[in-house]
């Protein structure tokens, strides 16, 4: 056997790597019926398969039931509004060409999504180019509604159609840092998975902390997809840390904090929104017990104004369970939709006026959400800045703690 | 010293895995020229089918790691093995006297019908799975350096399973018909070796080795995912294209260099943890530019 230009054997490798990475998209549309003469569609961008569909799963079905509700009640008079999600698969790139694919349908009006403020950043152009209202019920990167230079104090907004319903990381990370440094840990570690996300967080939360006083002992980044943290936590590990920061997700989230602990390093992991999933707890195993993850809003099933929400999405009999975003999803349709009421009445067709409309509509809401009360900002940012901090307690997250930022 | 002894053993336990995932893209380039992309996959694979038969343990033999590992083994060997006869029997075989371009895309279509297969069809794969702490738990303490018996029993099988391996390729009768197959398919058939079984074996050989790669790696570390077989794979190809493809040494070097290096980025550069894998492309990069063959290359006599 000879030897074959190395070259030539993994040039083909690299490009079909590159090729298998860039194709590949799932369709799946949930179609709703109703009465309607003319039918309008809400589009949603969001993890349908892939390690954090649990999360976007939860927001499609959550939107479905939404929309169900409005067609069922006419809500937008003459209208039936049709529901299609589609899976970006929280890939920043995905995204792009799912944003493409949406915003060229003439009668899609509004996004719910997405999932991950990576897939958002990708996306909110081609929305706001067409006019399309884009909603996302999780997104907490600053710069989305803030532009890249807040941290500077030189706030402008980005997108115009651009609009969330959850509190952003600048609320987020310091609330985090508020309560660590509160409850006794006065030097921490962080971790960070170098996304929008997770970056951007870690970057407010040692902000703030700081701030209170606290000692920010090391500061280290890993990569999404890296389940073995062994070198990230023996370099942590020396600096004594009381507790370690984490910017990501639950599917990095969990193996770090079980190699954490099983390295000796037995302080208690906080995170963000993206680990506050029962899937970080089964990931993290028993010794995760007293990790700590903050979330926007008020625990869903605590929330009164939540009771019919999760009682109607029982009764509708979804296969995955609402998550932590689905309630938000709700709401974010239902702005929507309350939008769409008022703009499209005694329209037939939707034009570049309509959608326009549309958009301010939605800048003027002002209802009663199931997750609270719901209007935005100047910056397209919602007003309803509560958040809880939750803690695993015999195996399931326990909210220990709700407050205003 | 104590930290860089601390993240030495981190890198030997990490090289371990790669190594042991190398090998099976080495032996199966040694003989058939092949990269095979699906390899990462088998990997995967072996872990999913250790996991299977755990979830439908009693729970009595769960909790008995002597029991259970060896059991979770031998169903992960069983999977793997098996999705590698099959697809080199069906995708790769009829494949042969192609241009070398068809079976590589091949191998990449492989690859993804094994991933989106296990997405799609294995309960609950659609996001990480935990999987069970299946080996020794505790550690000791050598000057300082805290030593994990998981750690321990991943390197020390990785280790037996490479000795075996050489022993296997260097001694034994089949090993010889491996090494006449590498160095010229037609004579070796004209010498009456069945070089079709000589090929199976090659590909069966590789996914036990990453079967128990993939068992040991997820009970270390706790999850299992349905991608990742991907970032495995890309590492370990590189161990093995680091060591110089096609051989046996050189690859389980590659794994160990490769393994090292990551850690060592991660405590001595700037920023290093996050950019670990390009540090390890680095090191890639510059052995091909000064030996483009790989650290081994130019050694013959140990191919397989």
């Amino acid at each position: 056997m000879r030897h074959r230009n190395l070259v030539r054997v993994a040039m083909p490798v690299v490009v079909g790597a590159i090729v298998i990475a860039g194709c590949g998209s799932n369709k799946s549309s949930g179609g709703t019926s109703g009465g309607g003469a003319h039918t309008v569609i809400i589009g949603m961008s969001a993890p349908l398969t892939g390690p954090l569909s649990a999360l976007g799963l939860g927001m499609k079905n959550s939107v479905d039931l939404a929309v169900k509700q409005a067609n069922a009640a006419g809500t937008v008079k003459g209208w039936t509004i049709k529901f299609q999600p589609e899976d970006d698969q929280a890939d920043a790139n995905v995204g792009g060409q799912v944003a493409a694919r949406l915003s060229s349908i003439s009668n899609l009006v509004g996004i719910v999504g997405t999932l991950n403020s990576s897939v958002a950043q990708q996306e909110q152009k081609a929305y706001n180019d067409q006019n399309i209202v884009m909603i996302s019920p999780a997104n907490t990167g600053v710069e989305l509604t803030q532009g890249p230079d807040y941290a500077s104090g030189n706030k402008t907004r980005p997108y115009a159609s651009y609009f969330r319903v959850s509190t952003t990381d600048a609320i987020q990370g310091p609330f985090a840092a508020k309560y660590l440094y509160t409850s006794g840990v006065h030097k921490v570690a962080t971790v960070n998975d170098q996304k929008t996300y997770g970056a951007g967080l870690t970057a407010q939360f040692e902000k703030e902390f700081k701030k209170e006083g606290g000692q920010v002992t090391s500061h280290q980044t890993i990569n999404p997809g890296d389940k073995d943290f062994s070198g990230v936590i023996s370099k942590i590990k020396p600096t004594n840390p009381g507790a370690v920061y984490y910017g990501g997700e639950y599917p990095e989230a969990g193996p770090l904090s079980k190699q954490m602990k099983a390295s000796g390093l037995d302080v208690p992991l906080m995170g963000g929104d993206g680990i506050y999933d029962p899937t970080f707890i089964q990931l993290a195993g028993a010794k995760s017990n007293g990790d700590l993850a903050t979330s926007v809003g008020a625990p869903t099933a605590a929330l009164a104004s939540a009771k019919k929400f999760v009682q109607d999405y029982k009764a509708a009999g979804y296969k995955e369970d609402f998550s932590a975003y689905g309630a938000y999803s709700y709401d974010a349709a239902n702005v929507i939709i309350q939008a769409m009421a008022t703009a499209l009445s005694g329209k037939t067709s939707i034009d570049a006026a309509a959608r326009q409309a549309i958009v301010a509509a939605v800048g003027q809401t002002d209802m009663e959400g199931v997750t609270g009360h719901v209007s935005f900002d100047k910056y397209g940012d919602t007003t309803n800045r509560v958040l809880t901090v939750y803690k695993v307690t015999s195996g399931a997250w326990a909210p220990v703690k709700t407050d205003t930022f | 010293m104590t930290q860089f002894l601390q993240q030495l053993s981190n890198g030997v336990v990490l090289g371990a895995t790669y190594g042991l995932i190398a090998l099976g893209y080495t032996m199966v380039y040694g003989i058939i020229q092949l990269i095979n992309f699906a390899h990462g996959d088998i990997f995967m694979l072996g872990a999913f089918g250790g996991l299977l038969v755990y979830n439908h343990m009693p729970t009595g033999m769960q909790d008995h790691i002597l029991i259970a590992l060896p059991i979770c083994l031998i169903v992960g060997i069983i999977w793997s093995v098996a999705a590698a006869v099959i697809m080199e029997r069906f995708a790769y075989r009829p494949l042969r006297n192609a241009p070398r371009l068809a079976p590589l895309i091949t191998a990449i279509g492989v690859s993804a019908i094994i991933e989106e297969g296990v997405r799609l069809k294995y309960p609950g794969a659609k996001k990480p799975l935990p999987f069970p702490s299946l080996l020794p738990d505790g550690f000791f303490t050598v000057g300082g350096v805290r030593i994990t018996w998981a750690s321990v029993s991943v390197v020390a099988v990785a280790i037996a399973l490479m000795i075996a391996l050489q022993a296997f390729v260097l001694r034994s009768r089949t090993g010889r018909a491996m090494r006449a197959t590498a160095q010229d398919p037609d004579t070796a058939q004209l010498m009456g070796v069945d070089t079709n079984r000589v090929i199976v074996t090659t590909f069966a050989l590789g996914a036990v080795l990453a079967a128990v790669a993939g068992v040991l790696q997820g009970a270390r570390l706790g999850t299992v995912r349905f991608d990742d077989g991907f970032t495995a794979g890309l590492k370990a190809f590189t161990a093995a294209v680091l060591g110089g493809i096609g051989n046996i040494t050189g690859c389980v070097a590659g794994g160990f260099i490769i393994g090292i290096v990551e850690v060592m980025a991660t405590q001595y550069l700037p920023h290093g943890s996050g950019y670990k894998d390009l540090w390890a492309f680095v090191v890639l990069i510059l052995v091909l530019v000064f030996k483009p063959n790989g650290l081994f290359g130019e050694e013959v006599a140990a191919r397989a």
